[in-house]
């Protein structure tokens, strides 16, 4: 498999309590999508549903490297950067349901969550649409002096918009705190990045003068201590960097892409929901080293799950907004 | 205008704005400039000479030539604490802005209910008749106006322009900033203290009682030359600048309508679909039992801006057409 040989071994230094940090994060993450993926084929969720699951280690990992005020921007797969950079499941699922009481007050929905308070700067349905806004952010950030840096979480798709390009060549020329973080799950949708991708991806980055690096997206411990490198080092002043995330998409493009044979197999899907889960390396990695045993990860699932369940009660009871509100928030 | 106490010096458009500018940069750290040579070059037009000797480069800002690239950055600069002035050296560029203008910039409020702003001003250009060809004389503010979240500002003299800006500039949210290349050696009084024209306020920029000629930008100078030349015919002009095309005071325009009924509108950008079809649908909307007739349109011939100076010259209204037309709407 192709994360294989981009495997980085973990600074061992992270802790217990940490571990148990990232594995309550991750689980958090799995579980809301699956109980998306619930409200979905139940049709209590209007629009579109893009699952995260399989690639949770990726914004748990980043995010566990930042701070409260650094940013991130998302993309239309977005529920686990937003989950991870530290937002509250009731609000999530609110806006998912296009309620009063979501993120948005529901006007943007699952592929626009944003939240000041945390740092996100929101969600994005236009593949590659908020390349600019994250170097921007960079930009305020450097500009501001508050050490903070932005991380623009992309997929391997985005790698065929051209602006993407033109603020790396920016953010380079003017040493921006910027993390271009492109989870490379495979697909472009429905098509292998195979097919759509010439040239090597990390020499696009080097091009530029961008800091390339690669990193195994599904063992969280090496992409919290390849982030944590990121940041300091676009903290210290040396400029942005780009950092490919071999990951995988367990289920579909969206929640309805359920024939998939005819662009993958379900070989494949298996293969890396046996072998390279990140929920389970993780785990198995801490009962191995114990630094948990396996009651205690149960109990850490049964707590999460509590918790999903409360703020889908949540968000299914609370009220969508009047309609006298569709006017409001159109200019500052 | 304000009646000055004393002579009030005279500027030149393209004075003016830089006077704004850099008025808004002396009192506001946060404002910066950015754009293709906007720098040492002052701009292709020479419109923001001397900007950068007493600002310096980190506040006026040579980019690469990357449209989206760089205005995707303002947009995120101005999310994130700064207010942006990308400098878009030819309206006709627009077109490799758009998304980060219309999918980014003006949803961003709405999308995030409310809670990220964008306080950018986007100055461009418009306005052919300068020789420059099909892709560098184009009028596509109209394109601007069809998006909510977007405010859009036309000044026509030098005092409007300084005023104008700094309101612009002041403003949370994003605004696009259109100068007439033609217009920018065209002097006026302007006054050199600090003030401001509120964004949604027409001008009538003359008084008459037979006609209206609500006109845009460029298209203002060329329906005062008009009116005078209606005088010789008894036909006196009504002539109102909506200066801002949104927010759009409708009221002043309905006003003169009313008064006068017989309204003309000319812009100079193309009339299918544009500014002065949905000028003439307001005016006919809410003032059709006050008219004489219909209202008359007069924008750009619907071809694209030709090079040769015969040809180009007939694509664009002029006083003589403008004349004509008025005459004939008022039966002399």
């Amino acid at each position: 498999m192709s994360t294989a040989a981009n495997v980085l071994q973990a600074d061992l230094a992270i802790s217990a309590e940490q571990c148990l940090r990232l594995y309550r994060k991750m689980m958090t993450i799995r579980l809301f999508e699956q109980q998306v993926n619930d409200l979905y084929t139940r049709a209590l969720m209007p629009g579109l549903a893009h699952l995260y699951i399989g690639e949770e280690a990726v914004a748990v990992g980043v995010c566990e490297a930042l701070r409260n005020d650094d940013y991130i921007t998302s993309t239309h797969r977005g529920h686990g950067h937003c989950v991870a950079k530290g937002a509250k499941l009731d609000r999530m699922f609110a806006e998912l349901l296009g309620k009063e009481a979501g993120y948005c007050k529901g006007k943007g929905g699952s592929m626009h969550i944003a939240d000041p308070d945390t740092g996100n700067l929101g969600a994005n349905a236009i593949v590659g649409g908020s390349a600019g806004i994250a170097t921007g952010a960079g930009f305020s950030a450097k500009r501001l002096g508050k050490g903070q840096v932005a991380v623009c979480f992309f997929g391997e798709g985005a790698l065929g918009q051209g602006v993407l390009y033109e603020v790396m060549n920016m953010a380079a020329l003017w040493k921006l705190p910027v993390i271009y973080l492109c989870e490379n799950n495979m697909y472009n949708e429905y098509t292998h990045y195979s097919e759509t991708t010439a040239g090597d991806i990390l020499t696009r980055a080097k091009g530029f003068g961008v800091h390339p690096e690669s990193v195994d997206g599904q063992d969280v411990r090496a992409v919290y201590a390849m982030a944590s490198k990121l940041v300091e080092r676009a903290r210290k002043g040396e400029g942005p960097s780009f950092l490919m995330a071999n990951t995988y998409r367990y289920t579909g493009h969206h929640v309805g892409d359920v024939s998939r044979d005819y662009y993958r197999s379900k070989q494949e899907e298996q293969q890396w929901k046996t072998e390279r889960d990140p929920i389970k390396l993780l785990g198995n990695w801490m009962t191995t080293e114990r630094l948990a045993d396996t009651a205690t990860l149960d109990r850490i699932e049964a707590e999460v799950k509590a918790e999903v369940d409360q703020a889908v009660q949540f968000a299914i009871a609370t009220p969508y907004p009047t309609v006298d509100k569709v006017e409001q928030d159109v200019y500052a | 205008m304000p009646e000055a106490a004393v002579a009030v010096r005279e500027l030149t458009l393209g004075e003016a704005v830089r006077e704004a500018l850099a008025e808004e940069l002396r009192r506001d750290p946060r404002v910066f400039v950015m754009g293709e040579d906007v720098a040492e070059a002052g701009t292709a037009f020479k419109v923001l000479t001397g900007l950068v000797q007493e600002f310096g480069p980190e506040r006026v800002i040579d980019t690469p030539i990357s449209e989206a690239g760089f205005t995707g950055i303002g947009v995120g600069a101005a999310m994130t604490g700064m207010r942006p002035v990308v400098d878009i050296m030819f309206g006709d560029f627009i077109g490799l802005i758009m998304d980060q203008m219309m999918n980014q910039a003006a949803k961003v409020h709405y999308m995030s209910g409310g809670k990220w702003k964008v306080p950018m001003t986007l100055r461009t250009t418009l306005g052919a008749t300068r020789r420059s060809a099909a892709q560098h004389s184009q009028s596509l503010h109209a394109w601007f106006c069809h998006i909510p979240g977007l405010k859009v500002v036309l000044p026509s003299t030098p005092y409007d322009a300084k005023g104008l800006l700094k309101s612009a500039i002041r403003d949370d949210n994003p605004v696009i900033f259109y100068e007439d290349k033609m217009m920018y050696k065209l002097k006026g009084p302007v006054p050199d203290e600090d003030y401001t024209i509120p964004l949604g306020v027409a001008d009538v920029k003359r008084e008459g009682e037979d006609i209206t000629i609500i006109a845009t930008s460029s298209m203002v100078q060329v329906a005062l030359g008009a009116a005078k030349m209606l005088e010789e015919y008894d036909i006196s002009a009504e002539v109102v600048d909506p200066r801002t095309l949104w927010p759009l005071d409708e009221e002043t325009l309905l006003e003169s309508a009313r008064k006068t009924s017989r309204v003309m509108v000319v812009d100079e950008g193309y009339e299918r679909y544009g500014v002065t079809a949905e000028l003439a649908a307001v005016i006919q909307e809410k003032a059709f039992f006050d008219l004489e007739g219909p209202v008359k349109r007069i924008g750009a011939m619907q071809v694209p801006i030709p090079f040769s100076p015969p040809l180009e010259d007939a694509t664009v209204p002029t006083e003589q057409s403008v004349f004509e037309a008025a005459r004939a709407l008022c039966g002399k």
